[in-house]
């Protein structure tokens, strides 16, 4: 093993204590250490966006990151965005029934980046939807389900927050 | 549909809730005691000779458990071969892949070597550290040259660079181009990328020294070909192999392969005694997944004065790569598919397929299909500015009128049976594209932003394509005693809702209650045969042979429940997880009651003297093709300036028979869209003139994002096939197959103004300024 | 695709940080990591050390004295787009932060790593280039500040020596009012440009320009800027006939090209991005956008 290092960080409210390797980046780290596979790597050159997690509430590609680099952060990834077990959010629910997946692979860097745009945009145009998802692809979808789906969470979400 | 519970339905994917909370579990997700991590040693080279391979520096690397070449494999090797070619008589030389490159790599990304260690980091460090000694030789990039007098050869003891070459046709066509009065020839260069799914491939392998037993979970689209392909190189019997597919994230084509690090990391975990992972990265993919690349084709038309079809001939060289890793049917659809929508009364292509020193080419979604009809659709616009005839007439004309269907073409499918036009209305599809696109008001508003200085166009492009490749898929079903009711199948899921499409057909016949189905596909142990996910077949032949054997446990539960129920058969009805008397709510029986029933008890005599168990196994057998159809009508912009196209309308309009699920088939037809607009203005895979790949990253190879994907509206229509009890058909290519020939169309049109005339796929924007500033050029010497 | 071994660093201050940089063989600065981690993850790079500037305090502000905007070097992308102070007393480069990239690569990258990374398409040296900026750095030598057109001393490498880093930028607000445009052609949103032009112009009373600024990015090796354009623009109205045969001159450009883009495509694109730069930013000073 080469160099490591003791941390600390917070992953969807839990805290964790961990030696980590330093070369380690961060979506290795959630995978492989912590078991939260639900971020996925699809291309670890920063591009495709599958493994964008929420770094103390903004999206982050965490294979652009090093695992050491998150002490003392507080990190969300796909298992964290649910309320709770037996509920998802509403973004959740919107991607089911507008088929915002297909093969699901690139879904876990869907939902952290619209939970952070439609908080920086609670109604957004579907030009602003696009935009806000041009850093993650997609290869089954076309996109069009995913948009439609992001722009149905903005409206569920707003009418959840009395807009 | 009406009356209908479920079938038909815009049903919520059973797929979704695990996906949407990170619950799905991907071949990279499995993680288990023990376990250590490959990485490969692979070719930096299109071409040469491994004189010797050093691994000492690697394997003194701490955590490195070894580092295998062919030379190790060998002894557990019956094959040493991967045997994956699908048969076929034209054959010039065969070219099978070695589990590891032996004494020659013959492509960059080969893989050499096999590094296993506690990480895949240090499998990474230790093999940069494993020396190999390379003799470069000349390598073959271009496969044209690659046929070329004196061209360098792409194996060192092959005879010559051609892998195979056929010809196919029909009618007199050498008499009709001698008399025609309209002949209009051009030359394409057509390209397609790798299938780029957003997962790569990857491979987990236990070996149980116990049972003798290998298991693989394996990304890939077919757990039976795996299997069977193992058998053979590892010399095993059936019950010492099982493959499992866990959750796909994407396969497109490439993953139907089976590769040398599947077998490569079979072996090195029966070596080491501990479960080894190898999960491809994105570089792997890209220079050794299997992809689709060049084709060059010579194309002539001949057609009379009113722009009927007279016949069409041409020849196509199609660069294979370095190894045959499925067969030739990619060139093949392609040569195939050109003529069929439309009344061609003489048609000949001559195919040569060429090798290269380039990863194997094998189809990617769409296979072959949508160069083909690039060919015919190009060559009819051509047809149509020649003489002056309306893009949409001179189709009109010439396309299959319904009341011809089943309609026979003179050509023969890969498997020698005649191809037979089933079903559909083609002419109705392209009116109905038309209509959206406003086809006929366009004229006038391309004038109207002429005058704004904009350059706006309009294609269109009519397609058919065969679907649903049998020979078969085989589903059980079966209740069991819970009243749970059982599917089991040889299909492959990979993102195409394979799961709840036949939960959908089942649950149909058997209730209508989806949550009381579980489906259990892609795992070599639970059906003896499987085919897997290509072809857009899986809902064709597994959903055809699901809809059987629930209808045949529907019957047999039926007449247990009539018995118990002392009812007519015709008087019950399957309700949830019940079976009951019409009208007579409280009469009823529970499924798992009636399965019980059948279960079996010692002693007991089975009711009604019914055959135990309340199971069916169907192997609906497909022997001919059923043909989607369809027409994609596109309206762009193109900035002349800069070379940019954007969309500003994209419709499509398709048949695929009676539709299970309308959500999911609006999915496939909007994803294989995109996948289409990529291969046609962004995705290049690119190599340079000794075969290196120069496009080995996301940035330099593009796929669309979202900002540049149109809106894409969908039109229906719904011609169910004679040939299955669904009357379904594949859809899984529809919207990739089209795409192509309409984009160009449009673009072209946008261009027309500059007389430009496209050929090629793909087109990128320097392309487009070039071929306006050679207009301009040669306009200002004239003028 | 996994990072090589190194050693890991993380600093608290730019003291700390010159000292490592000085102590250790083979060193490597990590900023936002956007640019550094993918050719980490290739093995494109092998540093023996990582000294992460993270933690280190002080880089990150965004601050506007007098008509002097100064920037921390570690501060983000996401920052400077959503900072009033560069919306109002830098516009072009808010202009240009829309371009860069994506939301989630702008929340961690920095404009020094940018700056320093000096991709001859990216944006943001582009704009400094326009605005000529001041790059601050700081060595075992103290601060010194380099002039922008001095900052890229050949592809991909900026002025900094092996034991400095880039602490901050000093840009000069132009006043207010003026009219800019960062205009860019990329294949796809996002992407690095293929080629950019980033104008602004004062214009006067009259309508004829009174000061001027052209960029070309991604032409050449580094940002240039195009000196003789933007003396010929000075007095001219907001022609667009006029600009476009003044921005024919972006064909002598000495240009980079690849299989992507010939250096003969990028040439033409620069007359093209150039002239549409200058009529938007026309148009902006002149209240028409
Ligand atoms: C998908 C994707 C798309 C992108 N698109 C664009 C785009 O369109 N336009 C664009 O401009 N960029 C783009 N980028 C790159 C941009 O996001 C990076 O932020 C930027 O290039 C580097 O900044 P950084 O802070 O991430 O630096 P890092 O990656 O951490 O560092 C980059 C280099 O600068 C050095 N360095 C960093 N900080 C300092 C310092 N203070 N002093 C001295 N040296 C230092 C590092 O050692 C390293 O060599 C893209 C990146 C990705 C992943
Ligand atoms: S895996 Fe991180 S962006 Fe692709
Ligand atoms: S759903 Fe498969 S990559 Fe997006």
């Amino acid at each position: 093993m080469g160099e490591s290092r003791k941390i600390s960080l917070s992953v969807n409210g839990k805290t964790y204590e961990e030696e980590v390797e330093v070369r380690f980046t961060l979506a290795d780290f959630l995978r492989q250490q912590l078991g939260l596979t639900g971020t996925h790597l699809g291309c670890e050159h920063g591009v495709c966006g599958a493994c964008t997690i929420l770094l103390n509430g903004r999206s982050a590609r965490s294979c652009l990151m090093l695992a050491v680099q998150a002490d003392g952060q507080e990190i969300t990834t796909i298992e964290g965005i649910a309320p709770s077990e037996d509920e998802m959010h509403p973004l959740q629910e919107a991607f089911r029934d507008n088929h915002g997946l297909q093969c699901g692979f690139c879904t876990p860097g869907m939902l952290t980046t619209l939970i952070e745009f439609l908080g920086d945009n609670p109604d957004p145009t579907e030009q602003e939807v696009r935009e806000a998802i041009s850093g993650n692809l997609c290869r089954c979808t076309g996109y069009q389900g995913i948009v439609a789906a992001a722009l149905d969470a903005a409206q569920r979400l707003r009418e959840a927050n009395g807009a | 549909m009406s009356g209908w519970k479920v079938f038909g339905s815009r049903a919520k994917r059973l797929e979704d809730p695990a996906l949407l909370t990170g619950q799905g579990r991907f071949v990279d997700d499995i993680i288990l005691p023990e376990m250590v991590h490959a990485a490969f040693v692979r070719s930096p080279h299109g071409h040469a000779k491994i004189l010797g391979i050093d691994k000492e520096a690697a394997l003194s690397i701490a955590g490195v458990y070894g580092v295998f070449t062919l030379e190790d494999l060998r002894p557990f090797l019956n094959n040493e071969r991967l045997v994956v070619g699908l048969p076929s008589p034209s054959y010039k030389q065969e070219l099978d892949r070695p589990a590891l490159a032996d004494d020659e790599v013959v492509y960059v990304g080969e893989p050499v070597a096999i590094v296993v260690a506690d990480t895949r980091y240090i499998a990474e460090d230790a093999a940069a550290m494993v020396d190999v000694d390379y003799d470069i030789l000349p390598a073959v990039s271009d496969c044209r040259a690659a046929l070329e007098e004196g061209a360098p050869l792409a194996h060192s003891s092959s005879p010559h660079n051609i892998l195979a070459q056929f010809d196919m046709g029909y009618g007199a066509v050498d008499s009709v181009f001698e008399s025609a009065s309209h002949k209009f020839s051009e030359s394409m260069w057509q390209h397609r990328g790798g299938s780029q799914s957003i997962e790569c491939r990857g491979a987990v392998s236990i070996y149980d020294p116990v049972e003798e037993l290998v298991t693989l979970y394996s990304a890939t689209q077919a757990a039976h070909t795996a299997k069977n392909i193992l058998i053979d190189m590892l010399g095993l019997n059936e019950t010492q192999i099982r493959v499992i597919i866990p959750d796909v994230g994407g396969g497109f084509g490439p993953k139907l392969v089976f590769y040398q690090e599947d077998v490569s990391v079979v072996l090195a975990a029966k070596i080491l005694g501990r479960p080894v992972k190898w999960a491809e990265d994105r570089r792997e993919h890209f220079i050794s997944t299997t992809q689709e690349r060049d084709q060059f084709w010579e194309v002539e038309i001949a057609v009379d004065d009113d722009g009927k079809i007279l016949g069409l001939r041409g020849s196509m060289i199609h660069d294979h790569g370095a190894y045959t890793a499925r067969g030739i049917n990619l060139a093949f659809n392609s040569a195939l598919i050109v003529s069929l929508p439309y009344d061609v009364p003489c048609y000949y292509m001559d195919v040569v397929l060429a090798l290269t020193n380039k990863v194997p080419v094998t189809p990617v979604r769409g296979a072959g299909h949508p160069q083909g009809i690039f060919v015919m659709e190009r060559l009819l616009d051509r047809a149509a500015r020649e003489l002056g005839i309306d893009r949409a007439e001179i189709r009109r004309r010439n396309l299959i009128p319904s009341e011809e269907l089943p309609y026979t073409k003179g050509l023969k499918t890969r498997g020698d049976a005649p191809v037979v036009l089933d079903s559909g209305d083609y002419l109705a599809c392209m009116e109905d594209a038309m209509e959206r696109i406003d086809f006929v008001g366009f004229p006038e508003r391309q004038e109207q932003a002429l005058k704004e200085g904009r350059y706006i166009g309009v294609g269109l492009a009519n397609y058919v394509k065969g679907t649903g490749r049998g020979p078969f898929e085989t589903v059980t079903v079966r209740i069991g005693p819970s009243g749970k009711i059982m599917v089991y199948s040889g299909a492959a899921a990979m993102g195409q809702s394979t799961r709840t499409m036949l939960t959908q057909i089942v649950a149909e016949h058997l209730g209508g209650d989806m949550n009381n189905i579980e489906v259990v596909t892609g795992d070599s142990s639970v059906v003896a045969m499987g085919i897997g996910g290509s072809a857009s077949r899986q809902t064709v032949t597994a959903g055809s042979s699901a809809l059987l054997a629930a209808q045949e446990v529907r019957d047999k539960a039926l007449k247990v429940a009539a018995h118990i129920l002392e009812a007519s058969e015709e008087d019950l009805e399957i309700e949830g997880g019940e079976i009951r008397v019409k009208g007579v709510p409280d009469l009823k029986v529970e499924l798992g009651t009636v399965a019980h029933a059948v279960a079996g008890t010692p002693g007991f005599a089975l009711p009604g003297g019914i055959e135990p168990g309340m199971e069916s196994t169907q192997n609906f057998m497909i022997d001919d093709l059923t043909f989607v159809n369809g027409t994609a009508a596109v309206e762009v912009e193109v900035d002349p300036e800069t070379g940019k196209v954007s969309f500003l309308k994209y419709v499509i309009v398709h048949d695929c028979g009676t539709v299970v699920n309308p959500m999911i088939v609006d999915g496939q037809v909007v994803g294989g869209t995109a996948h289409g607009i990529g291969n046609t203005l962004f995705e290049w895979m690119g190599y340079d003139e000794t075969a290196q790949p120069i496009t080995t990253n996301f940035a330099e190879y593009l796929l669309v994002s979202a900002p540049e994907m149109p809106h894409v509206e969908l039109g229906h229509m719904e011609s169910p096939t004679p040939l299955n009890p669904l009357g379904v058909k594949g859809v899984g290519e529809c919207g990739v197959v089209p795409a192509p020939a309409a984009i160009i169309s449009a673009v072209e049109n946008a261009l027309s103004p500059f007389e430009i005339s496209i050929g090629q796929v793909p087109l990128r924007p320097p392309e487009i300024v070039e071929k306006i500033q050679d207009f301009k050029a040669a306009n200002s010497q004239a003028g | 695709m996994k990072p090589p071994p190194f050693s890991y660093h993380d600093p608290s201050s730019v003291g700390e940080v010159i000292s490592l940089l000085g102590e250790l063989e083979n060193p490597k600065l990590l900023a936002g990591g956007q640019s550094l981690m993918p050719m980490l993850n290739m093995r494109y790079v092998m540093p023996d050390h990582v000294i992460d500037l993270n933690k280190v305090e002080g880089l990150s502000y965004i601050e506007e004295n007098g008509g002097t905007i100064s920037i921390g070097g570690m501060t983000r992308q996401r920052e400077l787009e959503y900072s009033d102070v560069i919306r109002a007393k830098c516009p072009l480069m808010y202009d240009a932060l829309l371009q860069v990239g994506h939301r989630q690569t702008r929340n961690r990258g920095t404009i020094g790593g940018s700056l320093s990374h000096l991709d001859p398409a990216a944006e943001l040296p582009t704009v400094c280039a326009a605005h000529d900026a001041t790059i601050l750095v700081q060595g075992p030598n103290g601060e010194r500040e380099i002039p922008f057109p001095d900052f890229p001393v050949a592809y991909m490498t900026p002025a900094t020596e092996m034991d400095e880093l880039l602490t901050g930028v000093k840009i000069q607000a132009w006043s207010d009012g003026h009219g800019y445009a960062f205009v860019e052609f990329a294949r796809r949103h996002g992407d690095f440009a293929i080629t950019s032009a980033a104008a602004m112009l004062e214009v006067g009373g009259d309508g004829g320009i009174t000061r001027a600024s052209l960029t070309v990015g991604g032409v050449s090796a580094a940002p240039i800027r195009m000196n003789e354009i933007e003396q010929a623009l000075i007095g001219q109205a907001g022609d667009e006939e006029k600009f476009r045969e003044l921005c024919e001159s972006c064909r002598e450009i000495d240009a980079l090209g690849d299989v992507y883009a010939s250096s003969e495509y990028r040439q033409h694109l620069a007359t093209v991005m150039s002239r549409r730069a200058l009529v938007k930013a026309y148009d902006r000073a002149t209240g028409k956008a």
